[in-house]
């Protein structure tokens, strides 16, 4: 009964304290129907690929994993059933993934570190230019693209898919605005009293200070590198694919092997989801500042 | 000890002082371009250089399998106007997106405003929500394209049980649109609602404060005060939406059981535009870069014409009040 005399009280108190008012039993509802929406599909992918494929089929659908995970991934790395290499996949996507995480993070803190401290002539009309180009749909110019590569004799090779990722327009942007904030002038100042060059100023100042930032875009970067499939998908072939092309091209064989499929799908998605669960409050972290300032 | 050799060189400093001072101008003036310049070079040449050239391209007759290349002026577009398979990619990737848009935003919009409260677990519900942003489209699409499989899917099993027909999802043109659109939402609506709870959370106390003084109650906070408030921001997605979504392509490429052909299922009945480019430059070995490139020289149009409608839209919004 006292419960009831409880409500107005704080009900009044929401009133005046106007904007976070505590969440009801209905915001949770809806919030966990949500979140368990948004775990369902990867869950299922685990159903899936814990069971044989004849499980797929099953009448009720069954619900709950399987033992069949480690048979289901002995097939995909090792027999020769499968059209694709895995193996192969992997680690062509750690390193396409790697590289452009780390030729990102470095080049947006050099140009971010140049738009945020140093002054120069046109530098407002080029940061500029640079937002402007995270309105260009440049996937639109697949087709030059492909016949660059075939000049450059890069198709189906790596080259491919990193040269054209070295650089983010939204990376810039970030390490610009963060920098602004983070390394403080006295100490650009000091140090080039003290005889440093921009580039030592850059090396021993600048770098240190944006640990923070780097990490996130590098998440970021690192997150849509992997999952990128339009372009590796034009310009790779399935003999020596990214992870997301091979992924598909196990979907594409004659029989639907749904089991197999899904593990693949799982395995691909198994590397960001550790990430994500390790890192995730500072992804969102990230998501979150580039809409503020975006 | 550094005093001491300093003073024995002073003669040597004197000169090697003019030229270093000379290179410390340089340096000054040089390095912020330098800096700046790996950005400009990468995007010159695999970014904005292929979006021009296709223009160019566009205007000759080129395929990968014939070396010749002709330049044929404006051939491609007037047979593009006429060629009823691009309509229908167009129309499609307009519904697609229209269709996952808009629920889409108004979801993600309730989803924020339900995120922007005192909460328990507040971290465990962000991280739910924008875990689909995580996971790959090529995963996405396999996993959804399976739960709305026409037999065995588990949609169509809940479907049965809740007493309706089984819906073959990917051979009707509007029940595709529809199993198309939940994949997009499933991936977006979380990232938008993160977009959207940072803006929320941007917005000053003693706007809330003086609406509760008027006596405006949570719903009427929130639609007179936050929404408002959150205009820039909806507009950003709203671009952002548009860009990718008129691009649509992973999601309608893998729901196509086998899907070599690009074609969009059997009837074309989802086939997006970004598809059809991919369809005639590079599967079913056409290589007809040239027909390709027009039609993605059109896409680019539509992305910007709908771009500049919007902006026009939001602004009008803005002036009538």
């Amino acid at each position: 009964m006292a419960a009831v005399a409880v409500p107005r009280p704080s009900s009044r108190r929401k009133h005046l304290s106007r904007r976070f008012h505590r969440a009801g039993p209905l915001t949770y509802l809806f919030l966990i129907l949500i979140a368990v929406g948004s775990l369902f599909p990867l869950y299922w992918s685990l159903v899936v690929a814990s069971h044989d494929n004849s499980a797929v089929s099953a009448y009720p659908p069954v619900l709950t994993p399987g033992h069949e995970l480690w048979h289901n991934i002995h097939r995909l790395f090792n027999s020769g059933e499968v059209n694709v290499s895995f193996w192969t996949a992997l680690i062509n996507s750690t390193i396409v993934a790697a590289s452009v995480t780390a030729a990102v993070v470095f080049f947006s803190a050099l140009a971010g570190f140049a738009f945020a401290k140093l002054r120069f002539r046109g530098s407002k009309a080029l940061m500029l230019t640079i937002v402007a180009t995270m309105l260009v749909p440049v996937q639109l110019g697949v087709i030059p693209l492909y016949i660059e590569m075939i000049h450059l004799g890069w198709v189906n090779r790596l080259p491919a898919v990193i040269a054209p990722n070295l650089v983010t327009a939204f990376g810039v942007f970030l390490m610009r605005q963060y920098i602004v904030g983070a390394v403080p002038n006295d100490l650009i100042d000091a140090s080039r009293v003290d005889g440093c060059h921009t580039a030592r100023v850059f090396w021993h100042v600048v770098l240190p200070a944006v640990r923070p930032a780097a990490a996130v875009l590098g998440l970021l970067t690192f997150m849509n590198t992997w999952n990128d499939f339009f372009w590796p998908l034009i310009v790779l072939s399935p003999r020596n694919p990214t992870v997301q092309v091979g992924v598909s091209t196990l979907a594409s064989g004659y029989v639907e092997d749904y089991a197999l499929v899904l593990t693949g799908t799982f395995i691909s998605i198994l590397p960001l989801l550790a990430v994500f669960i390790v890192l995730g409050k500072q992804i969102i972290g990230g998501i979150m500042q580039g809409a503020v300032k975006g | 000890m550094r005093n001491g050799t300093a003073i024995a060189r002073v003669p040597a400093v004197r000169k090697t002082g003019r030229v270093r001072q000379r290179l410390r101008r340089l340096d000054v003036k040089a390095s912020p371009y330098v800096y700046v310049a790996p950005f400009f070079l990468i995007f010159l040449a695999f970014g904005l250089f292929p979006l021009l050239y296709t223009a160019w391209v566009s205007l000759t007759d080129r395929n990968l399998l014939d070396p010749a290349t002709q330049f044929v002026g404006l051939q491609n577009y007037t047979d593009l106007l006429h060629d009823s398979y691009f309509w229908n990619a167009v129309r499609n990737t307009l519904a697609i997106w229209v269709i996952s848009t808009v629920p889409q935003l108004a979801l993600a919009l309730g989803l924020a405003h339900l995120l922007n409260t005192k909460l328990r677990a507040r971290t465990l519900f962000r991280m739910s929500v924008v875990l689909p942003q995580v996971t790959s489209l090529v995963a996405v699409a396999l996993i959804f394209s399976q739960l709305f499989g026409r037999d065995y899917g588990l949609i169509n099993y809940v479907l049965g049980h809740l007493g309706f027909h089984h819906v073959y999802w990917e051979a009707g043109r509007f029940s595709s649109w529809i199993a198309l659109s939940v994949m997009v939402m499933w991936r977006w609506t979380g990232y938008n609602a993160l977009i959207y709870l940072a803006a929320m959370q941007a917005i000053p106390d003693d706007l809330y404060e003086a609406a509760s003084i008027d006596g405006a109650r949570p719903m009427r906070q929130f639609l007179h005060v936050t929404v408002p408030m959150l205009r820039p921001t909806i507009i950003f997605t709203v671009v952002i939406s548009t860009i990718g979504g008129l691009q649509l392509f992973t999601e309608p490429y893998l729901f196509e059981p086998l899907h070599y052909g690009a074609t969009g299922g059997s009837d074309r009945q989802y086939q997006t535009v970004a598809m059809y480019i991919y369809e005639k430059a590079f599967a079913s070995s056409q290589f007809k870069f040239g027909y390709a490139s027009a039609i993605a020289w059109c896409l680019f149009l539509l992305i910007a014409v709908i771009s500049a409608v919007n902006f026009f839209i939001v602004r009008r919004i803005r002036s009538a009040e």
